[in-house]
């Protein structure tokens, strides 16, 4: 507590640093991977190519990541967008193909039902693609951003300021109090940003309050199956 | 008014929907697509509201040649009632009639007053309109499709297998609820079905389609009985094998009809 008391104006910073991070990936994903994920319904290439990139990505370390990025790119090592580039690689590869799932399954029916009442392509997407795949894009969204906040810390370990500081330099100068504030902060995001983005999904899907359990469980079944994914070797 | 000019139509798959189709649905008039799964009329429906375009041939709605209308302006000015309703799960049955009249640039709230004297119209209790589609019965789900498709105002309504989704008795009232429509609306309606019952029930003319996509016969119910074009027509409506025979049988002094298979379904009025 004596750690605390003294350096808790540090801990803020470095708490802001993550949530600023979380929230640049969260959103960077999002938007890749959903428009990715809506384009490789109909084409292909791209379509292999989202099952490519998501089986493999979680096979590289993202340490090693953090590393190979700035070779590629061009951008510094110990920068956040470094880190945010190497997170949204990992986020899209989740989102990309589980929301490609969830247009792939859209009800032929529905689909048929816009087209003939004269609802146009963009407006389809809009008001009913999105809408219908929103469960399971929530779903994986929660996913990623669990999996975000805990990647997050690694970044420590090049450098890049983050909750993940704390167990660094706990480590290193042997402070409990140092590593265990870290341990609850991390966590208390993660529980906070989760419950945010569920009530949020819940409010803007009131028709899923009243759906029968059956497809409840599907989306439930979905994220299961992501977070297995990403259990792999990620860290 | 919709004609159909010798369309044709074949698939990739080699199957062939349609096969030099011509027929004219006259305005205000009911016609039925009838026949076995297979014989393309799901496909001859979809190409009045250019869901599906045809190989050859040419398709007019009121006087116009659809292949020259948008298919976006052509699909709003056309009712399209769905198997099982084709509502979209996520919106408010209010907000699913409401829908179809938005698209054609009602206002907001015009949009809901009219969807709400549609769902009125076709017998559901107002307050249905702000639940959503899982919540409703087979039938309602049916009305409100109903509803949907005359909220546009358009004159010509499609409807695919609209009743084949509902037990036979809600299927009857629907039936009866939609001949008292028309009668009250007098809309051009084009009609799949695969069941004979239903096309005598709400068809003025019926259009039987063979497997391969061409049309045996087309003609009312009443020639239809009395004429059937060959033995396919025949066999398609149960005249061959006596399963439309009705007999008259004497019990006790009352003269009592039987169907095909000898139960009793009426008396005969003298």
């Amino acid at each position: 507590m004596k750690w605390l008391s003294q350096n808790w104006p540090m801990v803020i910073d470095l708490t802001l640093d993550h949530l600023w991070m979380t929230v640049q990936i969260t959103v960077l994903t999002v938007l890749f991977a959903v428009p990715l994920a809506r384009l490789s319904m109909t084409n292909r290439w791209l379509r292999a190519v989202a099952v490519v990139f998501t089986n493999s990505l979680y096979a590289v370390p993202s340490l090693a990541l953090f590393m190979m990025v700035p070779v590629l790119v061009g951008v510094p090592l110990r920068s956040t967008t470094n880190v945010v580039i190497v997170l949204t690689l990992y986020g899209v590869a989740v989102i990309w193909r589980s929301t490609l799932d969830a247009f792939d399954t859209l009800p032929p029916r529905i689909l048929d039902a816009s087209d003939a009442m004269g609802v146009t392509r963009w407006r389809r997407f809009w008001s009913v693609e999105l809408p219908l795949a929103s469960p399971v894009l929530v779903s994986a969204l929660r996913v990623v951003l669990a999996s975000t906040i805990s990647l997050i810390t690694v970044g420590a370990v090049i450098g890049v300021p983050s909750l993940g500081l704390l167990f660094t330099d706990g480590f290193q100068r042997g402070i409990t109090a140092e590593v265990i504030t870290g341990i609850v902060v991390v966590v208390a995001l993660g529980w906070l940003l989760d419950r945010l983005v569920a009530v949020a999904g819940a409010a803007a899907m009131p028709w899923r309050a009243t759906t029968p359990r059956r497809s409840r469980r599907l989306a439930r079944r979905v994220q299961a199956q992501s977070l297995r994914g990403t259990d792999g070797s990620a860290a | 008014m919709i004609t159909f000019e010798n369309v044709n139509k074949t698939y990739p798959n080699g199957t062939t929907a349609a096969l030099d189709v011509s027929f004219t649905v006259p305005a205000g008039s009911t016609v039925a697509l009838l026949g076995p799964s297979g014989a393309g009329k799901t496909t001859l429906l979809r190409m009045v509201n250019r869901l599906v375009d045809p190989d050859s041939g040419r398709i007019t709605v009121g006087d116009r040649d659809i292949s020259q209308i948008n298919p976006v302006t052509l699909r709003r000015s056309i009712g399209y009632v769905l198997q099982e309703g084709g509502l979209l799960p996520h919106k408010r049955v209010l907000d699913n009639v409401a829908l179809v009249a938005r698209l054609n640039g009602a206002s907001k709230a015009d949009a809901r007053e009219r969807a709400q004297r549609m769902l009125t119209l076709v017998g559901l209790d107002a307050e249905l309109g702000s639940r959503f589609p899982h919540q409703l019965s087979g039938g309602q789900q049916q009305r409100v499709g109903v509803a949907r498709a005359l909220v546009g105002e358009a004159d010509v309504m499609l409807m695919d297998e609209p009743f084949g989704a509902v037990d036979p008795m809600i299927r009857r009232e629907l039936q009866a609820q939609t001949r008292r429509l028309q009668s009250e609306l007098g809309k051009t309606v084009l009609l799949v079905t695969h069941d004979v019952d239903e096309a005598f029930s709400l068809a003025d003319q019926i259009v039987v389609l063979r497997t391969g996509g061409s049309v045996a016969q087309y003609a009312t119910p009443e020639e239809l009985l009395t004429n059937p074009a060959d033995d396919f027509v025949a066999d398609l409506l149960g005249l061959s094998d006596g399963a439309r025979d009705l007999h008259v049988v004497d019990r006790g002094g009352r003269a009592l009809v039987t169907d095909g298979s000898g139960r009793f379904i009426g008396r005969v009025r003298a």
